[in-house]
């Protein structure tokens, strides 16, 4: 998948001014960034959410706002939203069931074992019949996590999956998106606030500033990076390149 | 998605001539018209084409038949009752001073069968049930349940709008009718067992002046207003701004564009009808 001088305005704010990245088949991208950086609108430009300006998101060398592409591509992503996105008027199970019934051709029986397998698979087993208002904050996020899985999609999008959790749950939610990377070898990109504990999943982190990609490497070498503008924002400091201005 | 709900005004530059100016933010308003307008067209068509294209969510229909139709029936009953009453009571005293009570089941009738029934009813459903939908789709919006729709790869218009418009067309003309029958009914209780208008009076003269051409007038204005009434809450509520201001704000304009739009839509009705 890859972006190309993404450009886009808001009224009189550039909020992307050529944002270009590659993600590639597989890895776990973490997308950091400060707040209003953007980085939740570039996760819904790589959906075809919102339609840039300029620039393109191609899918396999695909643009996706070409022709009908979108609908196609669309079939091969799951999305995480921040708040869940779960349908408040339907029971976790119908939530989940939800994409199976309108996507596939599965009996009653089969949609049900799925969900069930689902639910295990997030480690929520019993909830079937509540509803959305009834469950805690991690386990609304984990209920749509099943939801975004349940098609087996190839590239899953996160955005802020574990915001307002406590560091535990953090800990859990991150556990769970990398066991079910492994299994369902689905390619992560994942929007963030969690420094330093993102760097335990992500093989890739992307950092977003000012309209642009700042800095994009490993893990590993972008904790070493030798950008002050990364350094801050990882160590946190008040004092630097990203409050100077 | 990206949801604007108002024009984004220039700020005034001392440099720029005042007429300049307000010529810019002139164009800047015509330009948002144009781009609403531009957006329900495209709306309206997406619906249309979504309406004559199946799969239609069938269990979605029956449920908004039901919110939209059965839940109003009280609503309607009572508006319906106490309209006929006063019909009957204003149309006896008036009618009395030209000697002609005998015609006030007739007056009744025609006046709930070709306008009273259809519009009362519309009124009554968009205060009922336009402005829960308007909130409940301006919700989705928010909290982002219409994008997840879209992340499915399932259009939104087709599990939020099009039920709530069909149900709309099957609803508004049976709830119409129901207003005209408990209307006609209440001008009986009060003409006939109040006043002491004949009860052969009134309803065989209402069966000698009550053409089937105002029935039909009648079910022509309800059928629109369903459309009328759906469509306009449906757009309000999935065009909604942010947070919970947003959503009020579109119901209360889903709730005053729909009242406007059937007074206008009656008037415009009659004048092709009559």
């Amino acid at each position: 998948m890859q972006v190309r001088e993404l450009r886009k305005r808001f009224g009189r704010q550039d909020v992307f001014k050529g944002v270009s990245l590659d993600i590639k088949r597989g890895e776990i991208l973490a997308v950091v960034g400060r707040s209003g950086t953007g980085k939740s609108v570039f996760l819904k430009h790589l959906i075809g959410l919102i339609r840039p300006d300029s620039g393109q998101v191609l899918v396999e060398g695909q643009d996706i706002h070409e022709g009908r592409a979108l609908g196609r591509v669309r079939e091969r992503f799951g999305m995480l939203f921040q708040g869940g996105a779960l349908f408040d008027s339907l029971t976790v199970e119908a939530n989940i069931a939800f994409p199976l019934q309108e996507k596939t051709r599965m009996s009653a029986a089969q949609v049900r074992d799925v969900v069930a397998e689902m639910l295990k698979g997030v480690g929520l087993e019993g909830v079937e019949g509540k509803f959305p208002d009834e469950l805690s904050g991690g386990m609304r996020k984990r209920v749509a996590l099943a939801r975004a899985l349940a098609l087996h999609p190839e590239i899953v999008l996160f955005d802020e999956p574990t915001t307002g959790l406590d560091p535990i749950l953090v800990r859990s939610i991150h556990q769970l998106i990398a066991d079910t990377q492994r299994r369902f070898h689905y390619t992560a990109v994942i929007v963030s606030h969690e420094i330093p504990q993102i760097f335990d999943i992500a093989t890739r982190v992307a950092m977003l500033h000012n309209g642009v990609i700042l800095e994009v490497d490993t893990a590993e070498r972008f904790q070493r990076s030798s950008n002050p503008a990364v350094q801050q924002f990882i160590t946190g400091c008040l004092e630097g390149p990203l409050t100077s201005t | 998605m990206a949801r604007r709900t108002s024009p984004v005004w220039a700020e005034r530059d001392d440099s720029v001539p005042f007429v300049y100016f307000v010529l810019g933010q002139l164009g800047i308003g015509v330009l948002y018209l144009l781009s609403s307008l531009g957006r329900s067209g495209v709306f309206l068509g997406q619906t249309m084409g979504l309406l004559c294209m199946p799969p239609w969510k069938v269990r979605r229909i029956l449920r908004q038949v039901q919110f939209i139709g059965a839940r109003s029936l009280l609503v309607i009953a009572l508006t319906g009752l106490f309209a006929g009453m006063v019909l009957g009571l204003q149309g006896y005293y008036t009618l009395t001073r030209f000697g002609s009570e005998a015609f006030l089941g007739p007056a009744v009738a025609i006046s709930l069968i070709t306008e009273l029934g259809p519009v009362l009813s519309a009124l009554m459903v968009t205060g009922r049930a336009g402005s829960a939908i308007a909130a409940e789709i301006g919700i989705m919006r928010i909290t982002e349940q219409i994008d997840a729709l879209e992340v499915m790869a399932l259009h939104p218009i087709r599990y939020l709008v099009v039920p709530n418009i069909v149900a709309g067309v099957l609803t508004l003309p049976l709830l119409g009718a129901l207003f005209s029958v408990i209307g006609i009914y209440g001008g009986y209780l009060v003409g006939v067992e109040l006043l002491g208008v004949s009860s052969g009076t009134y309803f065989g003269s209402m069966a000698d002046f009550v053409d089937i051409t105002d029935v039909r007038n009648g079910f022509y204005k309800s059928l629109s207003f369903g459309v009328l009434i759906t469509f306009l809450c449906c757009f309000k509520g999935y065009h909604t701004g942010y947070g919970a201001e947003g959503v009020s704000k579109a119901t209360t304009e889903a709730v005053v564009s729909s009242s406007v739009a059937i007074l206008v839509m009656d008037y415009l009705l009659n004048s092709v009808l009559l």
